[in-house]
């Protein structure tokens, strides 16, 4: 049996603050992004994929890059297309940072607490991010990557009541707002966010505290651990872009679906846009995008993988970025980019998949509803 | 007989001389969430180290070469419906394929349990 898996060298990676966990809980480890992650435990990426959307997972995300921006909040409006002077105290922002030709540098969370900004990166991009953060902003900005760090994600419909048992006002924490306070005595920064379209947290704490709230989320009976696997499934299902893989320096935000991350104030001409690639992007929202992200389901069982070429009646219209076995609606689920003319769900088109010929099928993103905390 | 190959196959031979072919334990716990197998066409014929099935996990693309030039007899069918039998019962009913080897002593290279259990413990 051989695996198209490649294995990255295991020098000089490294590993995060709850690895010794991941090895007590029986976690299989892979390199990713340089870190030896958990992609699954003892009970599979399947089982942990599904307890997430019935219960509660907890997911290590310590790998993503914490940075700490001080200076005015708008100078980085310089860098993302997102409203960040108008981003309130508490508060916090996808958006993605852009290049000169309109392309994603890497998505990102824009959190506003009372003394700085707030941004949480891809693990892959850290670097990159960190290089044009400084170079963007410029010496009004000082740009802190935040080390010896954890990042833990609750996820799940029982996430609220776990951490509400901790912090009863974390309960009633609306999505997308972010707080400021201590867990067992260790400063934490909490929001209502995800990556999984289910209800959940992100908890950023300093890595000496990682492990003792770990544990404590895992007491719950609840909470059960998963993995990069599950997190790879349950982010597919929603609809959610992998960056690197979904978005690159290549896809604008308007080719990828994300024509909402852009201010109202530059769609509607009220302020002129300053962002990279501005230009491009507010043309591609008037006129639109030559190729758009979509969902594709394929009828059958096989998964479509990234890479994988679609035909429109033997014309090449497109690609597949990323796709796996969507274990919640058990068929396989994958998103990618066709022409625009091919973007309405439901439209047919063909893949083939070691020498055979499917029919896959444009479909409508998510996969599986959100189910987002907005009281 | 059962016989294993270095790829993680075992091979039982069969009262009519056709094989059985399956992979381990071992090896649909490497795989993990098993969810979909893609079996040949029963009358192929396919060379030695050629491949004979692909199952595919949530995460993974596993690829079954052939043991040894044989022809494809029968093809486990409820796979289609069922690709996790090969998780939950890898010796049993999650075998793969039914093969007649070109060379029936084809076999005779292979690892018996023992060899295939100190192979396992070396890895």
């Amino acid at each position: 049996m051989t695996s198209d898996a490649t294995p990255e060298s295991s020098q000089a990676m490294r590993s995060t603050p709850l690895h010794g966990l991941h090895e007590a809980l029986g976690a299989r480890f892979v390199p990713f992004a340089g870190y030896q992650m958990p992609v699954q435990y003892p009970a599979g990426i399947k089982q942990e994929h599904l307890h997430t959307r019935a219960q509660a997972s907890l997911f290590d995300v310590s790998h993503m890059g914490q940075i700490a921006v001080r200076g005015p909040a708008a100078a980085l409006e310089d860098l993302v297309p997102g409203d960040i002077a108008g981003l309130a105290v508490g508060q916090q922002r996808y958006s993605v940072l852009t290049n000169d030709a309109g392309g994603i540098i890497d998505d990102l969370m824009i959190a506003r607490l009372p003394e700085h900004l707030f941004l949480v990166v891809n693990a892959a991009f850290k670097d990159d991010v960190r290089r044009h953060l400084e170079h963007g902003l410029g010496p009004a900005c000082e740009v802190e990557m935040m080390d010896d760090r954890a990042l833990i994600a609750l996820q799940g419909p029982a996430a609220a009541a776990v951490l509400g048992a901790i912090e009863p006002a974390l309960a009633r924490l609306p999505f997308m707002a972010v707080s400021e306070l201590e867990i067992d005595g260790s400063p934490c920064i909490v929001s209502r966010s995800g990556y999984t379209g289910e209800d959940g947290f992100e908890i950023a704490l300093p890595a000496a505290a990682a492990e003792r709230l770990a544990r404590r989320l895992l007491d719950h009976r609840e909470v059960a651990a998963a993995g990069l696997g599950a997190r790879d499934s349950l982010r597919l299902e929603a609809g959610l872009c992998l960056s690197g893989t979904d978005i690159d320096a290549g896809t604008t935000p308007v080719a990828a679906g994300l024509s909402w991350v852009v201010a109202r104030k530059y769609r509607d001409g009220v302020q002129a846009a300053c962002f990279p690639g501005a230009a491009r992007i507010l043309d591609e929202l008037h006129n639109g995008a030559p190729r758009v992200r979509v969902g594709l389901r394929l009828d059958g069982r096989v998964p479509l993988r990234g890479g994988s070429v679609l035909y429109d009646a033997g014309r090449e219209v497109g690609v597949v970025t990323s796709g796996t076995f969507g274990p919640s609606v058990e068929h396989p689920v994958a998103m990618g980019y066709v022409e625009r003319n091919s973007k309405t769900p439901g439209t047919q088109l063909s893949v083939s998949i070691r020498e055979r010929t499917h029919v896959v099928v444009v479909a409508a993103l998510p996969f599986v509803p959100h189910r987002y905390y907005r009281p | 007989m059962l016989r294993y190959t270095t790829d993680h196959e075992w091979l039982r031979t069969e009262d009519d001389g056709t094989l059985t072919v399956g992979i381990t334990d071992y090896a649909q716990e490497q795989l993990g969430d098993i969810v979909y197998v893609e079996l040949p066409e029963v009358g192929r014929e396919i060379a030695a180290g050629e491949l004979l099935v692909v199952i595919e996990s949530v995460k993974a693309v596993g690829e079954i070469k052939m043991p040894c030039a044989a022809t494809v007899r029968a093809v486990n069918e409820t796979l289609a419906d069922q690709p996790e039998l090969v998780n939950s019962d890898a010796a049993g009913s999650g075998w793969l394929a039914r093969i007649e080897p070109a060379d029936a002593s084809a076999l005779e290279a292979l690892m018996d349990d023992k060899a295939y259990q100190d192979y396992l413990g070396s890895l």
